[in-house]
């Protein structure tokens, strides 16, 4: 006989490495950035759920005499011009924009990754047609698009949720669908056409999980800009609602008096804005270098 | 030889290279020392991962990022390259050393037309305008270019590989330089273009005074080429010396193994199972004690392990073996001989098909990849598919597997049944007849899933097997490709390439199909490995009965393993027939000029049939006979004006041309008497 | 001549389906913009009278709309006025939209300029600095600094410039309010504050897509042909380098137009500027349809335009789309 009675080579798994998993955890540990993002993220989740117990006042109380007050020992960043305490406002102002934002950000790499992988499996008509339509709705900036279907649908989170993550789905979507194209290249695709696999299968069984991490990058890019939106919106009072403490909304009502010299009442607002969106983005490098590596 | 009288042309002195991954140097080059002399070329041989391109990289103080000389010096023309300061290393690569590369669609700049990426060089000596101009073209003259001055206009994406390589080529002579690296130069392309090429280089030595350095992977190449040849091994030199020594007198036990890996002198499935080299590669930055080779070397003992063996001087020769004195008796890993499989008697074919078509619409217009092939594949049996890029071999297997539907007309039947064109269409038992060994396995295999993971799903759906019958089959399965259980758990990056292949082979083999098409199943693969998986294919074809499509552009693999063999030019069968005849001749005069473009390592040089120009696109094809425009044994206006039929010359063996057979024979041995 | 001729007709035919998809894209927008106007919102007349005005009132006003007409004879109506110019009459001020549109869009063209025009050379730059010292400290600034540029929100940097450079260090005027009769140069240096935001989001975008393109084009093999022929290194990032690495920045740079105008809105609102961005978000307050359709469908346009000449001047400098493939 032929194939038993040869000598057997050796086959020891060439240099066992460690799990991708854990190659990716240290990569982002190696980033730089992805840490010192997670601190300020984290920092803010802390203050939406727990804020509150820790804040000197109340963040919605009015106190109409001390309106307008300068930083000061008792209210260290001053008041509003409804004399409530700023920072008390800016600690639990993350609270509506910290839900908004991720749900938004989660419905749109839900339905944009559905929409990507249809559309770069199937080819041909069904992907003429749908991408010409996100085409049309990506030539039109997103905080645009979500004024029209605000106004056109009134104002609540849940709209703006859903008009949010509506609006990201094509971008995400088209991310989606070029990473599914090249995919689609490879024999594995073939392989299981071969064994008669449904497209079905074939898209989130075999196809699926080798395009994660663009999905996860383009996620974690998202979220940095549903905050940017949703603030936006919240600044053009289409987003989140009085009496909210939320940022966007209060530089909103305090900026018209900036040339007074009331600083205090936008500045802090502005700042945590800032420091999330970067705190966000430094974590979505970090995954970026991480992934790609 | 008497002393020289100018410096050597290249000098390492036991260079290291290391990259940085993941934080870590991981040592690519160790301890490397060679020497070219003046007006030598060298070869530099080894396998993926050895450290080649690294030294090519080195010499010319190119390294990638991440890449740093941790010991050592390199000497060009006398000069320690790595003192140089910027500008002297500019002069230095302005005029001294060039380089040609691998890839020459990207070697070449994209957006800058060829004329002016010549001229540029001309200019940094001093020469423009006009003056550059007339270089350049001359240049391009020089590399065999027919009309230079059109050719100056163009930019790269118009070119052909073989043309671009051709400018590389010109490009790296136009400074006249005294050392010429070349990185592979004729990988990737088409064997009749390599053979030009090859052809070009070897011209243009006679007419040169440069040193080669000559990188290639491809033994036959290098001794095709060089003077003198080193082998490296895991970064290290384990032999060297003159090409006819080495390759026919190998003193260290890995270019004994590496020699015998190969599929040579007509050498069969039915008669031998080829050497292979059992084991791994050190992985870069592996720690080695001893001698590198040792955990793959038969005739290794405690000493390999413990110490590593110095480069013994053999008198104008090396070799890093403890018992160098002994490489040759390295004994085989498999049986030199088989036992003839008993033959099989069924006439009747297991896949039949008949004038099958396949058109593309490319730009609107029609492109005829597959032109009516009509074949017969039996049981048990291999068809072996032979042809250069563009002869629909690859289209004409996704046809039989139904992944690209065939144009309406042909017929194909599987064990007498009607296949249908569409894969949707086919019976389920259909479906898993037929199933295919891709070339690429890293492409074949879902990176995301476990080996377990993907073998289960092919037994699910192709043998309808689940819960312990699957698992019972699985390990079985396993075990007929030579892996173990351990594998199973492991996701395929974590194996290597013959392993990953190995994996595929075993995936094709779950629902015990009746044919399946291997397409380039090793051409991924390092010689070595690819023994290793020719043997396993021929042996599972003896136990299986299973028959084989083979595809393969390496002429020495496909007669290892086929019955029958068919040759294809632009969608056609050019020639068909029993694997021997077709080989043996009288063949067609295309695959006559295949053959002969194939380097070999057992022959010395031989005269040999050229072609001239391109393979046409298959959008327009030429008129007549398709091959009309590069036939050397063209017979006049017929050739240009009627496809010549696919004729019976003798039985079993069809030849499509107009020259009659015995005019074939009578012309084809003459070429032999001048050879002898 | 030729070969001239060839390429001619390669950049016509390339322009001209690159055109029928802008037209498609836009149709398509225009039903969208259509839907978001007057079908989302149900009851229009309900929606501008609000809740407690009398139900003849708000049929009356739907009627004198026209909004009570089929669906299909409403967009019609709609998108062949558009087309001819006529872009409806506002229900605000009663008046054409038209001009106040075309007004508005001169006005946004004079901010969006003046932001290109500083944000174009001094991102590319950024970029490329960056990628000549890919993962040195500078490279990082650059990068990280840029990427979180762009995510700021511009009311955000908006609101922090204006404190600095308008409150605190008084240098520029806070609001793009300039004096009748002002020269450009006084235009130009009311626009300043405003450009600043516009600038901040651009520069990451632009820069990134620069660096990656220069990264690129310097690991590829044909810069390694180019510097291993002796090229001295400013031909090697002149000749080869460059050309080769900006090619994408282009398209980018045209798509950010968008985006662009989507911080107009903003912007305009924050510092009082009568531009098309201001224009949308008055008519979404005062739930102004038609003008809120006009607009969005003009920016649209204009989008659609710019796309149009970034793929013109990358079908010319790229010979691969110029000059096809001959063989």
């Amino acid at each position: 006989m032929t194939a038993t009675d040869i000598k057997q080579p050796d086959l020891p798994a060439s240099a066992s490495r460690r799990s991708p998993a854990m190659e990716v955890v240290a990569a982002l540990g190696r980033s730089g950035s992805f840490l010192p993002g997670l601190v300020i993220v984290l920092f803010w989740v802390a203050c939406a759920l727990f804020g509150e117990y820790f804040t000197p006042h109340d963040p919605l109380a009015d106190d109409i005499i001390n309106a307008l007050m300068p930083p000061s020992a008792d209210n260290w960043f001053g008041t509003d011009q409804l004399g409530r305490d700023v920072f008390s406002r800016v600690i639990v102002g993350s609270r509506d924009i910290l839900t908004v934002a991720p749900l938004a950000t989660l419905l749109a790499t839900i339905a944009g990754t559905t929409l990507g992988l249809f559309t770069g499996y199937f080819r041909g008509l069904v992907d003429d047609v749908i991408s010409r339509i996100l085409e049309a709705f990506m030539a039109i900036p997103v905080v645009i698009v979500a004024l029209l279907a605000i106004v056109a649908l009134g104002t609540s989170k849940t709209t703006v949720i859903i008009v949010i993550g509506l609006s990201f789905a094509p971008i995400i979507a088209r991310t989606v669908r070029s990473a599914v194209l090249s995919e689609r290249e490879l024999d594995y695709v073939a392989a299981a056409q071969l064994r008669r696999e449904s497209a079905l299968h074939t898209m989130f069984v075999e196809i699926l999980p080798n395009v994660i991490p663009p999905i996860l990058v383009e996620t974690t890019v998202r979220l940095g800009y549903a905050i940017f939106a949703v603030a936006t919106l919240s600044f053009m009072g289409f987003g989140i609602q009085p009496p909210s403490p939320d940022w966007g909304l209060s530089i909103s009502s305090n900026y018209g008096m900036i040339g007074g010299g009331f600083w205090w009442t936008v500045l802090f607002d502005a700042l945590a804005i800032a420091s999330l969106v970067i705190g966000v983005n430094l974590v979505a490098d970090g995954v970026q270098v991480a992934l790609n590596d | 030889m008497t002393e020289p009288i100018t410096a050597n042309a290249l000098e390492l002195h036991h260079l290291s290279v290391a990259y940085r991954v993941g934080g870590r140097n991981r040592a690519v080059l160790r301890d490397l020392s060679l020497t070219i002399r003046p007006g030598e070329a060298y070869g530099l041989v080894g396998e993926s991962g050895c450290g080649k391109s690294t030294v090519a990289l080195s010499v010319v103080r190119y390294l990638p990022r991440n890449g740093v000389i941790t010991a050592g010096e390199i000497s060009l023309a006398g000069e320690n390259v790595m003192k140089l300061d910027n500008e002297s290393l500019r002069r230095m690569r302005a005029e001294r050393v060039s380089m040609v590369y691998q890839d020459p669609g990207k070697a070449l700049n994209p957006s800058i037309r060829i004329g002016r990426q010549l001229t540029e060089i001309f200019e940094l000596r001093g020469i423009s305008g006009q003056g550059a101009i007339d270089q350049a073209i001359a240049m391009l003259n020089r590399v065999r270019i027919s009309d230079p001055v059109r050719v100056m206009q163009r930019y790269p994406h118009q070119l052909s590989g073989g043309m671009q390589q051709r400018v590389g080529i010109a490009m790296a002579l136009a400074n006249d330089p005294t050392m010429l690296i070349l990185d592979e130069p004729t990988t990737g392309l088409d064997a009749t273009v390599e053979a030009e090429v090859l052809d070009l280089i070897a011209k243009l030595r006679q007419e040169l005074s440069a040193s080669i350095l000559f990188i290639s992977h491809n033994l036959a190449v290098v001794s095709r080429m060089c003077d003198r040849v080193g082998v490296l091994y895991a970064g290290m030199l384990v032999e060297e010396g003159t090409t006819e020594e080495v390759f026919n007198n190998p003193r260290h036990p890995y270019t004994v193994a590496l020699l015998r890996c190969l599929p040579r002198g007509g050498q069969r499935k039915d008669q031998i199972r080829l050497d292979t080299i059992p084991g791994f590669l050190p992985a870069p930055g592996a720690k080695i004690t001893g001698c590198p080779f040792a955990d793959r070397c038969a005739l290794a003992d405690s000493r390999c392990h413990n110490e590593l063996p110095p480069l013994h001087d053999l008198g104008d020769r090396l070799s890093r073996c403890h018992y160098h004195e002994r490489a040759q008796d390295l004994p085989r890993t498999t049986p030199g001989n088989i036992a003839a499989a008993a033959v099989v008697t069924a006439r009747e074919p297991v896949l039949r098909i008949e004038s099958l078509n396949k058109t593309y619409a490319a730009h609107g217009q029609a492109l005829r990849a597959v032109n009516d092939v009509s074949l017969d594949l039996m049981p048990g049996q291999t068809l072996g598919l032979v042809g250069e890029s563009g002869s629909g071999k690859t289209t004409f297997a996704r046809l039989l597997l139904g992944l690209v539907p065939a144009d309406e007309g042909g017929t194909m039947r599987l064990d007498g049944k009607p296949l249908a064109p569409k894969l949707e269409s086919r019976s389920a038992d259909q479906v898993k007849a037929m199933q295919i060994v891709f070339q690429n396995p890293d492409s074949a295999l879902n990176r995301s899933h476990s080996i377990r993971h993907i073998m289960g799903r092919a037994l699910r759906t192709l043998a309808g097997l689940k819960g312990a019958a699957q698992q019972k089959r699985l390990v079985e399965l396993v075990r007929s490709v030579r892996l173990t259980e351990r594998h199973l758990s492991v996701k395929p990056r974590q194996l290597s390439g013959g392993l990953k292949q190995r994996v595929a082979i075993a995936r094709a083999f779950a629902g015990d199909p009746r044919i399946v098409v291997c397409d380039e199943p090793t051409s991924a693969l390092d010689v070595s490995v690819q023994a290793a998986i020719l043997n396993l294919l021929a042996d599972l074809q003896t136990k299986e009965h299973v028959s084989y499509i083979f595809i393969s552009h390496d002429l020495a693999v496909v007669r290892y393993l086929s019955d029958q063999i068919a040759v294809l030019y632009l969608g056609r069968i050019m020639e068909i027939g029993p694997s021997e005849r077709v080989f043996s001749g009288p063949h067609h005069p295309y695959t006559e000029a295949l053959l002969s473009a194939v380097p070999k390592l057992d022959e010395a040089e031989q005269s040999r049939v050229r072609l001239d120009g391109e393979i046409p696109s298959a959008v327009n094809p030429p008129s007549g006979c398709v091959f009309h425009t590069r036939c050397p044994r063209k017979i006049g206006a017929i050739c240009e004006e009627q496809e010549p039929p696919l004729f019976d010359s003798e039985p079993e063996h069809k030849i499509r041309c107009h020259i009659p057979f015995e005019e074939l024979a009578r012309l084809q041995k003459k070429q032999e008497v001048v050879t002898a | 001549m030729g070969l001239a001729n060839m390429g001619a007709q390669a950049i016509l035919a390339f322009l001209l389906k690159r055109i029928a998809l802008s037209i498609v894209t836009l149709f398509l927008l225009s039903i969208m913009v259509f839907l978001g106007g007057q079908v989302l919102p149900g009851n229009v007349g309900r929606a501008i009278l609000g809740p407690l005005a009398d139900q003849r009132a708000v049929d009356a006003l739907n009627h004198s709309l026209g909004l009570d007409r089929p669906l299909l004879v409403q967009y019609w109506d709609w998108i062949s006025h558009f087309v001819q110019g006529d872009m409806g009459t506002s229900y605000i001020f009663r008046a054409p939209v038209a001009p106040f549109v075309i007004d508005a869009l001169g006005n946004s063209m004079k901010l969006a300029l003046v932001a290109f025009i500083m944000v174009v050379p001094l991102g590319i730059l950024g970029g490329i600095i960056a990628a000549l010292n890919v993962n040195r400290p500078i490279d990082r600034i650059i990068s990280l600094g840029g990427l979180s540029a762009t995510v700021l929100p511009e009311f955000v940097t908006g609101i922090i410039f204006i404190l600095i450079f308008g409150v605190w260090l008084n240098w520029l005027p806070i609001a793009a309010v300039w004096p009748p009769g002002s020269g450009i140069l006084t235009q130009i240096y009311y626009l300043l504050l405003p450009a600043l935001p516009l600038f901040l989001v651009l520069f990451g975008y632009i820069a990134r897509m620069a660096r990656s393109g220069m990264v690129e084009a310097l690991d590829s093999d044909y810069t390694r042909t180019a510097v291993l022929k002796g090229l001295p290194w400013r031909t090697v990032i002149w000749r080869h380098v460059l050309r080769n690495a900006l090619l994408p920045t282009i398209t980018v740079i045209a798509t950010q137009t968008g985006y662009l105008i989507g911080g107009l809105v903003v912007v305009e609102t924050l510092f009082r500027y009568q531009g098309i961005g201001s224009l949308i978000f008055t008519a979404a307050r005062g739930k102004d349809f038609p003008v809120l359709e006009a607009g969005i469908l003009t920016i649209g346009i204009v989008y659609a335009v710019a796309t149009l000449i970034a793929d013109l001047l990358y079908s010319v400098l790229n010979p691969r789309i110029r000059l096809g493939t001959d063989q």
